[in-house]
Formats: C-alpha cells, sequence, structure tokens
C-alpha cells in the first residue's frame, strides 16, 4: 500500500500517494492542467513551482514535473510570469557590449544578491552569466546558460527586475550566429546541392526498381563509418 | 530512489562484464531475424491494438483503438449553433499548433509576403520539438551525401516513404542546418567549425548534429523568438476545436476555444496549416509516453473529420529507451544519443544483447522479447526494463563525458537520486512518434483544398518507422515549404461561405455505421487520475 501524505495545493490540503511527482499529484487531487503544464519531462519550464515545507523559513523552488511530494509542502505553480522581451533584427545586431546596454540596460542593476542562482530549477550560475552578458562575454554567457528552460524563476526573485531568460537567448543566438565559428563542409556540401549534382544523384535512386535499392541499402550498411 | 535488491544484484552482474563489453562489436541482426522480431514483438503487429474504420477517407482501413475512439467520437461543435459570423482572427494562413513545424511555417510565410497567425493550445513552443534531445540529420559531410541519406531512410522506413517526400528533406537538410545556424542556434562544433555529428539508429554516416542533448529545446527557443521578433499573431492557451470549410469544400478557419474561459472564437483565413504534432496521450496500447501533454492527434482527428485522408495511421514509433525506473518519470525519453556515445543494452545478467544502435523498430521489439519471451528483464514498480550501461559512456570517453554530452539525462535521473555515471538506468519502449499523419503531396496539401500539414502530424515522409533526428529535420523542411506554398496561395484565394455543415454529415455517418463512441473530440488534454479513480467530478459551471 503507497503511503499518503498531505500536500498544500495552492494553499488547500490534499492527501496524496508520496511516491508522485507535484504534477501528477495536482492531477491525483483532481486537478486537469490547461496551462503551466508542458512537456512534463524538464525541458519547457511550463511549471515552474515555489514551495515550502510547513515550518521551514526557505522557500524553495522547482519544476512541478520533476520534483517528487514531500510531506507538508506548500505549492503555488507559477501560472505566467510577465517577463520583458525586447525586438530586434538578429541580421541587424552585432555582438557588441553595446548591444545589451540597448536591449537590456538592466542587467546593470544587478546587486550580486545571487537570488536568480538560489532560484534556478536547473541549478545553473544565473548571476555569473548575467556578469558575462554585462561585459559582453557572449561565448561564455552562451556557455554558462545553455541548459537553461525559461521557467522565469530567476526572473520571479530579482530586485533588479532583470529578465534573465530573455538576456541568455540574446546572447545564445549572437554567439551561434556570429561568434561560434563558421561549419566550411556545410557551406562546401550547399554549393554541391546549388549545382544540381545531389538533386541528379538522388533521382538517380528514386528511378531504380525497388530490389535494386534494397541491395543498395544492404551495401551501404555494410560500409557503415565507425 | 531507492533500487531494489534484484536491481542492486544485476548491477554487480553489468560491472563484472563491463570491461570485456569495451569496445566489443555486437552485430547487428539479419534481415530474417529482423522481420522476424517485428512480426513477434513489435506493437504494431498486435491484432488487438487497431479497429477498422467504418467512415471517412480511410474507411476499410485500420488505426489503433484509441484514435479509432476519437475518430469515431461527437465533435465539440456538433448541434452547438456555432456562430460563424463574428470573426475573431482574420489572417492569410492560419497555422495550428506552435512547436517547430508551426513556427518555421509562420516564418516563411511572412517572408512571402503573407499575414500569418499562430494558434497554440499552450504557450508558443510547448511542444514534442522542445523534448527533442538527440539531434537533426542533415548530409553536410564529405564522406556523406543526400543520397546516402535518402537510401538510410528509405530502407529504415521499410521502403514505404513516399519519394517525392523523402527526397525533398535529404535534398533540404543541409539549407535547414544552415539556416538554423544563421538563426543563431548553437550546434555543437569542433574549434575548426566542423560540426560534430554522431550516429543514430540507423545510419550509415555520423550526420547527427546536436546541441548537446537539448537539440530540440535550443531550436526551439531560438525560433520562439524569432517569431516573436518578427511580430508575427500568437494566439496562445486557445485550442482549435473544429476547422472551417467554405462551400467549395476549402479549408478556410477554425472554430477555437479558450482554455480557461471556455469563449468560442472564430478565425478566418485563406489558407490553414496543421502543425499539431503527434499522439503519445492517447497512451496506445496502453503504451507510457514521452511526448508532450498536448500531443492529442487534435490536427489528424479535425482534418480527417473535415474530409482528408490519413496515411499510415496504425505505424506508431515506440522508442527503445523510455525511463522505466524511477516510477515518477516512467515513459519519459532517454535520448538516442545515450546509445550514439556508447553506452550498451544489457539484460539482467549484464549480456550486452543487441546491437544498441538498431532502428528504432527493432531495437524496441529485441527489448520487449527479452522482458517477455526470454524473461531476462528486471522487474521495476511498473513492469520491467532492461539496463542502459551509462558507465561505460564515461570509460569510452573519459570522466565528465555524461556531464558534457548528455547533461538533460543526467540531470533528470540526478533529480530522482539516481546518478548514472555510476550507475546503468533502467529503460524499457516508450510510446515515442507517429510515423503516419495526414496524408501531403509533395506542396504539404492534403486531400483538402488550402489545407495544408507539416510536422508530425503529416504522413508519409518517414514510411513505416522514422530514423532518429530525421523528424527535427522533417519539422523544419516541411514547415518551411509549407508556410511559403500556403503564403503564396494564400494571394489567389477566395473564400466562399464558411459552413460546418461536414461535421453533421460525418456525425450521421458514424451514427449509421454504429461506431460512435460519444467521447468529446477532439480530445484536447488528457485526463490522469494516478489511481485515484474513485474521484467523482461534475463540470463546475453546470
Amino acid at each position: 500500500m503507497e503511503e499518503m501524505i498531505t500536500v498544500y495545493l495552492m494553499g488547500k490540503p490534499y492527501s496524496v500517494p508520496s511516491n508522485l511527482t507535484l504534477m501528477d499529484a495536482m492531477e491525483y487531487a483532481g486537478y486537469k492542467h490547461v496551462r503551466g503544464c508542458g512537456c512534463r519531462a524538464g525541458f519547457c519550464g511550463a511549471c515552474a513551482t515555489i514551495y515550502r515545507i510547513k515550518g521551514d523559513t526557505e522557500i524553495k523552488f522547482c519544476l512541478a514535473c520533476q520534483t517528487q511530494v514531500v510531506e507538508n509542502m506548500y505549492v503555488a505553480k507559477l501560472p505566467f510570469f510577465p517577463t520583458q522581451k525586447k525586438i530586434y533584427d538578429i541580421n541587424q545586431i552585432k555582438p557588441t557590449e553595446e548591444i545589451m546596454m540597448q536591449l537590456y540596460p538592466e542587467i546593470y542593476n544587478c546587486v550580486g544578491c545571487n537570488a536568480c542562482t538560489k532560484a534556478c530549477p536547473q541549478s545553473l550560475n544565473v548571476m555569473q552569466y548575467i556578469a558575462y552578458a554585462q561585459r559582453g562575454e557572449y561565448a561564455k554567457c552562451a556557455q554558462e546558460s545553455f541548459d537553461c528552460v525559461a521557467c522565469g524563476l530567476c526572473s520571479a526573485r530579482c530586485p533588479a527586475q532583470i529578465t534573465h531568460p530573455m538576456v541568455s537567448l540574446l546572447a545564445r543566438r549572437l554567439y551561434g550566429k556570429y561568434l561560434a565559428p563558421n561549419t566550411q563542409h556545410l557551406d562546401d556540401r550547399l554549393a554541391e546541392i546549388k549545382s544540381g549534382k545531389c538533386e541528379a544523384d538522388v533521382k538517380e535512386i528514386m528511378a531504380k526498381p525497388l530490389d535494386e535499392i534494397k541491395s543498395i541499402y544492404n551495401t551501404n550498411n555494410k560500409d557503415k563509418e565507425k | 530512489m531507492q533500487l531494489t535488491q534484484v536491481m542492486l544484484d544485476s548491477i554487480k552482474k553489468v560491472e563484472a562484464t563491463r570491461p570485456k563489453r569495451k569496445g566489443m562489436d555486437i552485430p547487428l541482426f539479419s534481415p530474417e531475424e529482423k522481420e522476424q522480431l517485428l512480426a513477434e514483438f513489435h506493437p504494431d503487429y498486435r491484432k488487438s491494438g487497431f479497429v477498422e474504420l467504418k467512415v471517412g477517407a480511410n474507411a476499410g482501413g485500420k488505426a489503433p483503438v484509441e484514435l479509432a475512439r476519437l475518430l469515431n467520437g461527437t465533435s465539440r461543435v456538433y448541434k452547438k449553433n456555432i456562430n460563424l459570423d463574428k470573426i475573431d482572427y482574420e489572417c492569410d494562413v492560419l497555422i495550428i499548433g506552435g512547436g517547430g513545424a508551426g513556427a518555421s511555417a509562420a516564418i516563411e510565410a511572412l517572408n512571402v509576403g503573407a499575414k500569418p497567425i499562430i494558434i497554440t493550445k499552450l504557450r508558443m513552443g510547448d511542444a514534442n520539438t522542445m523534448m527533442a534531445q538527440g539531434g537533426i540529420q542533415a548530409a553536410d559531410k564529405a564522406n556523406d551525401s543526400p543520397a546516402r541519406h535518402y537510401v538510410d531512410a528509405f530502407g529504415g522506413g521499410h521502403f514505404s516513404n513516399k519519394p517525392e517526400l523523402l527526397s525533398q528533406m535529404v535534398l533540404q537538410a543541409p539549407e535547414a542546418i544552415k539556416w538554423l545556424n544563421d538563426l543563431g542556434v548553437m550546434f555543437d562544433k569542433q574549434p575548426d567549425g566542423t560540426m560534430i555529428t554522431t550516429h543514430g539508429g540507423g545510419t550509415t554516416r555520423k550526420r547527427m548534429h546536436a546541441c548537446r542533448d537539448y537539440t530540440g529545446a535550443e531550436i526551439m527557443r531560438v525560433l520562439r523568438d524569432e517569431v516573436i521578433n518578427r511580430g508575427i499573431e500568437i494566439v496562445d492557451f486557445v485550442s482549435a476545436i473544429e476547422l472551417i470549410l467554405d462551400t467549395d469544400g476549402k479549408a478556410v478557419g477554425a472554430v477555437l476555444q479558450n482554455n480557461e474561459t471556455g469563449e468560442i472564437l472564430i478565425a478566418k483565413a485563406k489558407t490553414v496549416i496543421i502543425t499539431t504534432g503527434g499522439a503519445g496521450r492517447l497512451h496506445y496500447q496502453g503504451f507510457p509516453t514521452s511526448n508532450h501533454y498536448g500531443a492529442t492527434a487534435d490536427g489528424v482527428v479535425m482534418a480527417y473529420r473535415a474530409g482528408a485522408k490519413l496515411m499510415y495511421p496504425d505505424t506508431l514509433q515506440y522508442h527503445p529507451t523510455g525511463v522505466a525506473f524511477p516510477p515518477q518519470i516512467v515513459g519519459a525519453l532517454v535520448t538516442e544519443k545515450v546509445r550514439s556515445v556508447g553506452a550498451q543494452i544489457l539484460n539482467i545478467d549484464g549480456e550486452a544483447f543487441m546491437n544498441p544502435l538498431e532502428t528504432r523498430d527493432i531495437a524496441s521489439s529485441s527489448i520487449i522479447r527479452e522482458c517477455t519471451a526470454r524473461n531476462k528483464g528486471i522487474p521495476t514498480p511498473n513492469g520491467y526494463g532492461v539496463w542502459l550501461d551509462t558507465p561505460l559512456i564515461e570509460e569510452i570517453h573519459g570522466e565528465g563525458a555524461i556531464l558534457q554530452k548528455i547533461p538533460a539525462m543526467f540531470r533528470m535521473y540526478d533529480k530522482f537520486g539516481i546518478d548514472m555515471r555510476k550507475v546503468p538506468i533502467l529503460i524499457y519502449p516508450t510510446l515515442h512518434y507517429q510515423n503516419g499523419g495526414i496524408e501531403i503531396d509533395k506542396d504539404c496539401m492534403s486531400t483538402i483544398e488550402n489545407l495544408y500539414v507539416a510536422g508530425e502530424a503529416a504522413g508519409g515522409i518517414h514510411g513505416s518507422n522514422r530514423l532518429m533526428g530525421n523528424s527535427m529535420l522533417d519539422i523544419i523542411v516541411f514547415g518551411r515549404i509549407a508556410g511559403r506554398i500556403a503564403g503564396e496561395k494564400a494571394k489567389s484565394v477566395k473564400i466562399k461561405k464558411f459552413t460546418l455543415d461536414f461535421v453533421d454529415k460525418y456525425q450521421q455517418e458514424v451514427e449509421k455505421a454504429g461506431v460512435g463512441t460519444g467521447v468529446a473530440s477532439p480530445m484536447i488534454f488528457p485526463t490522469y487520475t494516478h489511481g485515484n479513480d474513485k474521484i467523482q467530478k461534475l463540470p463546475i459551471d453546470q
């Protein structure tokens, strides 16, 4: 028999099996999610959640789909958080320090409290990547922030009103487009495709009888790259 | 999470065989063995999982029981007297579904001068795209070619792919990578710019491009950002519940419903693109799923009711490595990349009973056989699993390789107290992908005029089995094609009078055939109770 525990969903007590995730426990209690639920696998950031264990002073942060329920948990799932996304043309901007100043000047108001880092359910060093962004070090900001799921909990906690996920997204796009090394073999293949050679090769195979294609398939499999 | 004693004992055997398995070449199954495995163990071959459709364009054909229940269900607008005259949204191209295909379509529709609107029942980007971990295929290296990519995918799909679709996909793959790269997607590269590529099941060249194991998430967040930057209107938390046709039978819009207020909204468009994704949340044959909460086949159901033909609706993909333990995340995806970088699949005795990079249908069948007919699975609270030997990855690539190559996987298990660097993980097949879907032509148009489809909702590209990394590719390539063509087409469309008469006609046929199930269709969201089946509920607005 599974153990039942009490959790307080939006402040209201429900008895739920102790082995469920918070997301599942809400459904067990009778909720049907119409927002605040997404991939249910920790990738999308839809289920940002704040909780406190009764009697504990510490406020905790998590993704509801990735967190097992605990006795006497007081839970608020954030339905939405108003973040600030600036509009830009990725082809017009350049990876300079100035672009952050223009688009997200509030990052320079960071007071170094580290509340963002403490709130991150992905255990990212959020304050550090904001520091990189302040200095225009986009490659470092991009790497440090890469696993961000944009749940927005950092922004919800920030006294300087920074929208961290949007800042790091800008840094990653700048890095991916302008700073990451160019891929020569991709350009070569695109030129080959433009010449019509690749299409001719594909068409030649398509025109073959099925048995012949099957035999090419088997030959190719024997010549599999190690 | 506490491992059972049986698991701990089995891990000792896994550790004992590891030194000898490192670097071992495990042969692929022969073509005859593969056929036998599929016939005996693949869920698509289980007759009780399917039923013959009696109504609609595929009457006489097979569909999964759970999908047929919705196709034979009751339209949410049936006998509801919907007022189609009050137009809430008007655009050139109505895009239903806010994942990777929808975003790509919207950007390209805008590029050809059309006005798109994206409708999404959750947030923009809430889609299976976000969850695609392993990678995206493209033949862009010197030892590879689009022709080889074509043959790999054609063979993987059991030679049943639509050639005119598959050829477009492989030929436009390098361009898709370039497009994403230039939008700022951070592909894994060597310092000299060479793409770091790996194998997926069924590839004969290493052409899997990745962004760590957040490939889909990285692509989706960049596309979402671009959609917003381009000023494209997004209508979120609103579900499409039925298509609207005009009196000529062309697609001209959709009936929508606000999830929270229940308000009915009408969208009018010159062309419509369905990019609603897959069906994992229908839990075919009771399987858990790796899919997004919204993957309920809404687009397939709406298009079918409006008269569209489906292709291969009876072929599903069970991803061989879904989580089998811990119970909190059963069914969640363990990316194929874990095997690409070296993890082997083992039974309770620590034996590598198969090559870890068989195509997905073969791999799943082999794992099901190991756990059932051969009784060599490891018991879990939910059933069985087999080991995926993750510590072997660090044996091969050195310490730190797991955090570098598959950080998302490490994190997912770590949250439940399992350190995959030290212990292997338990996996079992999970419902992952609908290989088939709404039939499309080379322009992505369905059999209904001006109704286009892209992404997982479409059928034919992958035949009856998709290779890893070809769906990320498919959503970009065909999303863009659908956006461009539907955008161009919109310029010459004249809309006649709106009608939902086809809904009445379809419902009458369902009733006449005696197959009506009465369930509200499309599903929109699944209902879960996690064992609390005694709960009694009534709608709160009555």
